[in-house]
């Protein structure tokens, strides 16, 4: 199997798709001739010409909005944001007609398409390139949304995206684009939106996340088993909305006791949904208070101090030993 | 008569002042004073200076990520043709614009190298910060003149922003939005031919982007961006109708990004050497200097004199830079600025990261 870093793996689930689908169209800023800032769409306008992969004006409302029609009319658009924090012009299309257009009709049309966006921090950008703000998609009835973890995640989870019948928002974490490789199987992988996986089995405490935090989580689960004898469990959330609350809450009336780790802001941030499931389904099996390590409630600062806003290694290893002191 | 042509009030012209040799077109002329033109030319210089040691700083990764602006100089007659109590809502491209306004070099380097305190500014600018969502400044000029006329201020609201934002449905909002009104705001479009890689010509089927003033019954106005004569005077024009109550214009300045988009770009990937090439010939810093020397004003020793100075003033703004940020580098600052006065919750998370600071200590 070929090892490939996100970006690649990325680049061929969307290569596969649009060779197998003759309806998978990419629009975006700057996806055609130069590849996309990051690379992600390399190589695919020379393939399939400027009738598959458009290279837009710089709209991003109408880049919503026209794969909207396009996909109403029964062509499957990808449609990439050059960055998350770009994406909110296009968040009123997404909120009043991708979310809505099923139920509106209901059922008669569907809105079959995806949103891609880079997201996330420590990457030393200028400010708005480094925002996690995934939750504004996640409390959308109607949307879906979804984050990968590594390359061959990334690459299922697209092909799922690109397939699913319904709006899906897919956030890229560039953190990850390009931090590791990882063997990609050339032929055919799905993974089902709204399912979660086991990152690293343990049984003395749960810790939950995804995207870009996977990272500092696991590694914090490798010091703490090394240096302290403390075994893990990492849930993997992958999709934000459908929420998978069976596989953590499972995970929890195992160890008894849970951080969720994210680096978007704590106030109304996925780490409250979740925890608010485990109190509703496994309080009792809780030994200690569920703690959250987040980014805080400010806008992530320039990249001198972007260290110490993002929960990394240290904040992690302390909110899972204070939750066992408990 | 069922079918029958409707007579719109207004034209595009194409103004251009200075010619590529520095040849000067006497009618047009501004006239500007001897000091003034020096001025204009010592700040072009340093603004391309500038950009050149930023570069080089940003290659050695001691800063960040930042958009060149060498080409664009003669953005600079734009903002010399406003009034100090005139307002400005700039784009990202705008570094000679902000650093003739006042704008301190030593913070723009403190900006680009990550600290937040690059935003403190000098009391009294009347200078928006940067703003990167493309597009979404041109309407806080909008509301700013708004203020301005609301109060009796002879004064008007400059926002500028490129070929790409013309895009953005904010471009046409605020357009509109100021037409109605009839606000003293000056819409100064920077089209330096490339949004990224999207060549202007792919960014609008439309011949010119001044031409989009005619929907909204606005003066708008080609000028040879290049051309500091030009930029000076058409800019000059559009506030002085602004403030007599003639409401806004619209002004395409035809440039040239001859570096990068940002230092995270590579131009190769979708233009050619040739264009960039044909570009350099029609430097707004040459032609300017040329004309400067054949009236007299310049010569190789002024100018040998001038591009020390403005070393030293670099290098000086680099020395305080460093000194500046050897000294601020609190985390905590992130919690200063959320809101005027610092929330419960907050509080609480600044508590957080300073015991966690301390520990690591
Ligand atoms: C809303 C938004 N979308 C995308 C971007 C990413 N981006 C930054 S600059 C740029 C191109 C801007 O082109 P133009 O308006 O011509 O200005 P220029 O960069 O040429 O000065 C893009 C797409 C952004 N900053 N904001
Ligand atoms: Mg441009």
């Amino acid at each position: 199997m070929p090892k490939m870093n996100m970006v690649q793996a990325l680049n061929m689930a969307l290569r596969q798709e649009m060779e197998k689908d003759d309806r998978v169209i990419l629009l975006g800023e700057d996806i055609g001739v130069d590849g996309g800032v990051f690379r992600v769409t390399d190589g695919l306008l020379d393939k399939f010409g400027p009738q598959r992969v458009l290279d837009t004006p710089l709209a991003e409302s109408t880049i919503a909005g026209c794969s909207i029609g396009m996909a109403v009319y029964g062509l499957r658009p990808v449609c990439e944001m050059q960055f998350s924090g770009f994406s909110y012009y296009a968040f009123h299309q997404m909120e009043a007609h991708a979310s809505r257009i099923r139920s509106r009709s209901r059922g008669r049309y569907g809105v079959p398409m995806v949103l891609r966006a880079p997201y996330g921090g420590g990457v030393r950008a200028l400010e708005h390139h480094s925002e996690s703000r995934e939750v504004y998609w996640a409390h959308t009835p109607g949307l879906k949304m979804v984050i990968p973890s590594t390359p061959r995640l990334a690459r299922a989870l697209l092909v799922s995206a690109i397939r699913d019948p319904d709006p899906v928002i897919f956030y890229e974490p560039k953190a990850i684009y390009r931090a590791f490789r990882e063997e990609v199987p050339e032929e055919e992988e799905t993974f089902p939106i709204g399912k979660s996986r086991v990152a690293r089995e343990g049984g003395n405490i749960t810790l939950i996340s995804y995207g870009a935090s996977l990272m500092p989580t696991l590694e914090a689960a490798s010091e703490l088993s090394e240096k302290d004898g403390v075994e893990c469990e990492v849930i993997d959330l992958l999709s934000l909305s459908p929420l998978d609350d069976k596989l953590f809450v499972e995970s929890v009336k195992k160890t008894g006791r849970a951080v969720v780790v994210h680096e978007a802001h704590a106030t109304y941030g996925a780490g409250a949904e979740i925890i608010a499931r485990i109190v509703e389904k496994a309080l009792l099996y809780l030994e200690a208070p569920v703690r959250r390590t987040t980014g805080f409630d400010v806008v992530i600062p320039l990249y001198q101090r972007e260290q110490d806003y993002l929960p990394g290694v240290a904040r992690i290893k302390r909110a899972v030993l204070e939750t066992l002191a408990f | 008569m069922p079918i029958q042509e409707i007579d719109l009030p207004h034209r595009i012209t194409y103004l251009s002042i200075l010619d590529r040799e520095g040849q000067v077109d006497e009618a047009l002329d501004p006239r500007l004073s001897e000091e003034l033109l020096l001025k204009l030319y010592r700040a072009m210089v340093l603004a391309r200076r500038f950009d050149e040691r930023m570069l080089i700083l940003q290659r050695q990764g001691k800063i960040g990520t930042f958009a060149p602006v060498k080409g664009q100089e003669a953005q600079i007659g734009a903002a010399a043709a406003l009034e100090p109590n005139d307002w400005i809502t700039p784009s990202f491209r705008e570094t000679p614009v902000e650093m003739w306004r006042g704008k301190p070099m030593e913070n723009i380097l403190l900006y680009f190298s990550g600290y937040n305190e690059g935003g403190d500014m000098p009391e009294g600018l009347n200078l928006l910060p940067v703003s990167v969502p493309v597009g979404s400044q041109m309407s806080h000029a909008v509301g700013i003149a708004f203020g301005l006329r609301y109060r009796g201020q002879k004064s008007v609201a400059a926002t500028f922003f490129g070929d790409g934002a013309t895009s953005q449905g904010d471009f046409h909002e605020a357009m509109n939005f100021a037409s109605v009104y009839q606000l003293p705001v000056v819409f100064i479009c920077q089209n330096n031919h490339w949004a990224i890689s999207l060549p202007r010509s792919r960014q609008t089927n439309s011949a010119t982007l001044a031409q989009k003033a005619i929907a909204y019954d606005m003066q708008g106005i080609q000028v040879d961006g290049n051309d500091i004569l030009a930029v000076y005077s058409a800019v000059k024009e559009a506030a002085e109708r602004g403030r007599a109550g003639g409401g806004p214009t619209l002004i395409e300045m035809v440039t040239y990004r001859l570096s990068m988009h940002t230092t995270a770009d590579d131009p190769k990937k979708y233009r050619s050497e040739q264009e960039v090439a044909e570009w350099e010939s029609r430097d707004p810093i040459t032609r300017f200097e040329k004309y400067l020397t054949q009236r007299g004003m310049l010569d190789e020793q002024k100018i040998r004199s001038i591009t020390q100075e403005i070393k030293a003033e670099i290098s000086l703004a680099e020395q305080r830079w460093e000194e500046i940020a050897a000294k601020r580098i609190d985390p905590l600052d992130m919690f200063e600025h959320a809101y005027a006065e610092i929330t419960p919750t907050l509080h609480d998370q600044r508590e957080m990261l300073r015991k966690e600071l301390e520990e690591k200590k």
